[in-house]
């Protein structure tokens, strides 16, 4: 980690009270200011916490919001909720993944974009959805719209 | 008189409609033509999704529907003196305008109760909420009556937890009041993970003040002074609203070391979900909280209402259920009992969506029937096409063929025929939608779900999914339906949550509704629906091909072949059925075809 990141940790640390209940708390946090969850980050809040660093990977394995690995610049959610779904979802995500060159679940090499998929956004009436960086919604989708909001950068 | 105003709808789904352009541009115009004074209020959404974004015009009542921003400057002329409305921005049924909000269909069918609010005040205002009444449920509870007071108000209501489980939330309430324990605990519940619901969500985001004034009710029931909401991550604007609504609320003394100076304390905490559909359990949901993995505590374990979140007793209730407190407490338990059917109190909230016309979320009183939500209020199929199945409960419940269209929706009957409320998605599909399919998608949502601890839920889960996954991609084998319908019962009596038990509800209900279907996958290698790729073909009609050649550029295998206006041909040895070449062929040609079944090579 470099010495800003670690900044970063120390003050996250700091506004959160040394108990195992601040556990994922504090991951969230952490995930929010550096993107992903290092590993040198999990043995200092187990640290801070009292929780084994073991435990604190298991924890932050078992959820599905935490992520081990750097992640893109943009996170590019295809909705894989079931109004989503039967409205053809699936064709979203080939298009997107044949638009940039990933599978599901994996970042461009140059780190721009990470494709994922999300359980359920609840935009039901917009579906198919795209959700990117977990705030902007993008609806009633086909698989060239899908394309067509990557290729306009936002 | 109410004076004139506008409200625009600010839902999550309205916002990604464009909600807050269109709120900005109508401030802006109001201000050109010095209507400065006409306030532009942000409210929640009310509801009906199909429309977003709506401008509601007070006090007539009119609604616009769909607005955009480039839409403001006529809206903004038409509440001038001799101003007409804009009557090509009304919602129309049936090819007529429904100029006011209360004569649309879709909402005079629905009885608004726990929804009132939403779309009609601003969330982000406290003040909005106490000028229609909110807080006094909580003042009434705190002054004058005593904590079994409101628990027998609530038990006498017959209200049951709207989560899905239906557990009766006043005994639960009476458990939890009798527990010892030196610290008690309330929860309310917004891990709402089911795929296709968004009640939840709306509630929060729309009203999230009644939420914290039913919590509050609780706590002085049953002697909690701590209380907290358990958010999904996903939902970021119900989270920020939440956060206003809770300091608003310790500001103005509602929550606090000493509520309304009657040395009541009660706070609210708010946890973020870290997504993991399995802490919608109990158990799970409080491990979490207390910093552990999010799995459901072992059999045999104790009530949550007497060992909940740290071991001390626990009252778990969903939003809706909390939501609810405030008009038991208000108008009278008999009051609310006067909705409903016998055993299911109250209204009932759904999230319709799917293939139906008028997507939204809904409020009706229990026991109307699937066919009145889906097709007077919901409108059915759009295009008039006939509804071929009603899926309720999510990945916990099934699918409904349309057969049983007059079937009361209420928490006993819907478990009688296979499904259950759930947490209130109800998603109408159509005979474009294939149920082997739709099994396999709830299957794979479960099996990514199962918090791994019970053997039968890891790997059953993931047997199914794998034979479900042959069906759909044309290697399917006599004994399928068989294995499938033996490894559901594993799977639902080895498991000790709700997630495991009811895993296989999708797969049972439509090998029970809907088998012949899965013998054409499995005996005839079609997909009646359409949908399994590996089991159908594309085809172009070459009565309807004018060989403009768009399919054939945007191929991305280049399978489609034909000179300039000559009829193209599709080479089903190359085709991956990917069916871009549907959206790439004009509208007016519509010449793609999508046909069940394989095409045989070379056509």
């Amino acid at each position: 980690m470099s010495e800003e990141q670690l900044a970063r940790l120390r003050e996250i640390l700091a506004a959160h009270q040394p108990k195992r209940g601040s556990l994922i708390p504090i991951l969230q946090d952490v995930q929010a200011a550096l993107g992903y969850l290092p590993e040198a980050a999990m043995s200092h809040i187990a640290r801070h916490t009292g929780v084994s660093a073991s435990q604190v990977y298991g924890v932050a394995g078992f959820f599905a919001q935490f992520h081990l690995k750097p992640r893109g610049r943009k996170i590019v959610s295809v909705c894989k909720g079931t109004a989503c779904h039967v409205q053809g979802a699936t064709r979203v995500m080939e298009r997107l993944e044949e638009h940039l060159g990933v599978k599901e679940g994996e970042t461009t090499p140059d780190g721009e974009y990470t494709l994922e998929s999300v359980a359920c956004v609840g935009c039901c009436a917009l579906a198919p959805c795209v959700v990117v960086n977990n705030d902007e919604v993008h609806g009633r989708l086909d698989p060239r719209a899908a394309a067509a909001i990557l290729a306009r950068g936002e | 008189m109410t004076t004139r105003r506008l409200l625009v709808s600010r839902g999550t789904c309205c916002v990604s409609a464009g909600a807050d352009r269109v709120a900005e541009a109508l401030e802006a115009e109001l201000g050109k033509i010095g209507l400065r004074e006409v306030p532009v209020k942000r409210v929640g959404c009310p509801g009906f999704s199909q429309i977003d974004p709506v401008v509601i015009v007070e006090p007539e009542g009119l609604l616009y529907a769909g607005v955009r921003p480039e839409d403001a400057p006529e809206l903004a002329r038409s509440l001038t003196p001799g101003g007409q409305p804009v009557d090509r921005l009304f919602y129309r049924h049936d090819g007529q305008a429904v100029p006011r909000f209360a004569d649309i269909p879709y909402y005079r069918r629905q009885e608004r109760i726990l929804l009132k609010n939403c779309g009609a005040v601003n969330p982000e205002s406290i003040e909005d909420y106490l000028e229609v009444g909110g807080y006094a449920a909580l003042r009434k509870a705190l002054t004058g009556l005593t904590p079994a007071e409101v628990v027998e108000e609530v038990k006498r209501s017959g209200l049951r937890g709207l989560g899905g489980a239906g557990f009766a939330t006043g005994r639960k309430w009476e458990s939890c009041l009798r527990a010892q324990g030196e610290h008690k605990f309330v929860i309310c519940n917004g891990d709402e993970g089911d795929p296709g619901a968004f009640v939840d969500r709306s509630l929060l985001e729309g009203d999230p003040h009644s939420v914290i004034e039913g919590m509050a009710i609780a706590g002085h029931a049953v002697g909690a002074r701590t209380g907290y909401i358990y958010v999904r991550a996903e939902y970021p604007l119900a989270v920020r609203r939440l956060r206003i609504a809770i300091e608003q609320a310790r500001e103005s003394g509602f929550l606090g070391d000493s509520v309304l100076g009657t040395g009541f304390a009660f706070n609210i905490h708010l946890f973020q979900g870290a997504g993991a559909f399995v802490c919608g359990e109990s158990t799970a949901l409080t491990q979490s909280i207390e910093g552990y993995r999010g799995m459901p505590r072992p059999l045999p374990r104790p009530r949550t209402t007497e060992a909940g979140l740290h071991a001390s007793p626990t009252v778990l209730n969903n939003v809706k259920t909390f939501a609810a407190v405030r008009w038991i407490i208000n108008e009278g338990a008999a009051w609310f009992a006067a909705r409903g059917t016998a055993r299911s109190k109250g209204t009932a909230l759904f999230s319709l969506t799917g293939k139906v016309a008028n997507c939204g979320l809904i409020e009706v009183p229990m026991g109307m029937t699937l066919r009145e939500v889906v097709c007077d209020i919901g409108g059915g199929v759009p295009g008039g096409k006939p509804i071929k199945a009603i899926q309720t409960g999510g990945p916990s419940g099934g699918c409904l063929p349309a057969s049983l269209l007059d079937t009361p929706v209420d928490f006993d009957t819907l478990v009688a025929i296979g499904s259950m409320m759930g947490s209130g998605g109800m998603v109408v599909m159509d005979e474009d939608t294939c149920m082997v399919d739709i099994a396999r998608y709830f299957m794979e949502f479960c099996k990514k779900e199962s918090c791994g601890q019970c053997s039968l839920c890891r790997l059953g889960t993931v047997q199914m999914l794998s034979t479900l996954t042959a069906i759909t991609e044309g290697r399917g084998t006599d004994r399928d339906i068989d294995l499938l319908l033996e490894l559901s019962e594993a799977v639902a009596g080895g498991s000790i949550c709700g997630l495991g038990q009811s895993a296989p509800n999708p797969v049972l209900s439509t090998i029970r509704y809907f088998r012949e279907e899965y013998e054409a996958h499995i005996h005839e290698r079609t997909c009646p629906a359409r949908v399994c790729k590996a089991l159908i073909s594309y085809y172009i009609s070459p009565e309807r091909c004018v060989g403009c050649g768009l399919c054939s550029k945007e191929c991305p295998v280049d399978a489609i072949r034909g000179e300039r206006r000559q009829v193209h041909v599709i080479d089903q040895d190359r085709c991956t059925r990917c069916g871009v070449c549907v959206n790439a062929c004009p509208e007016r040609f519509a010449a793609v075809e999508r046909l069940p079944g394989r095409a045989p090579a070379g056509r």
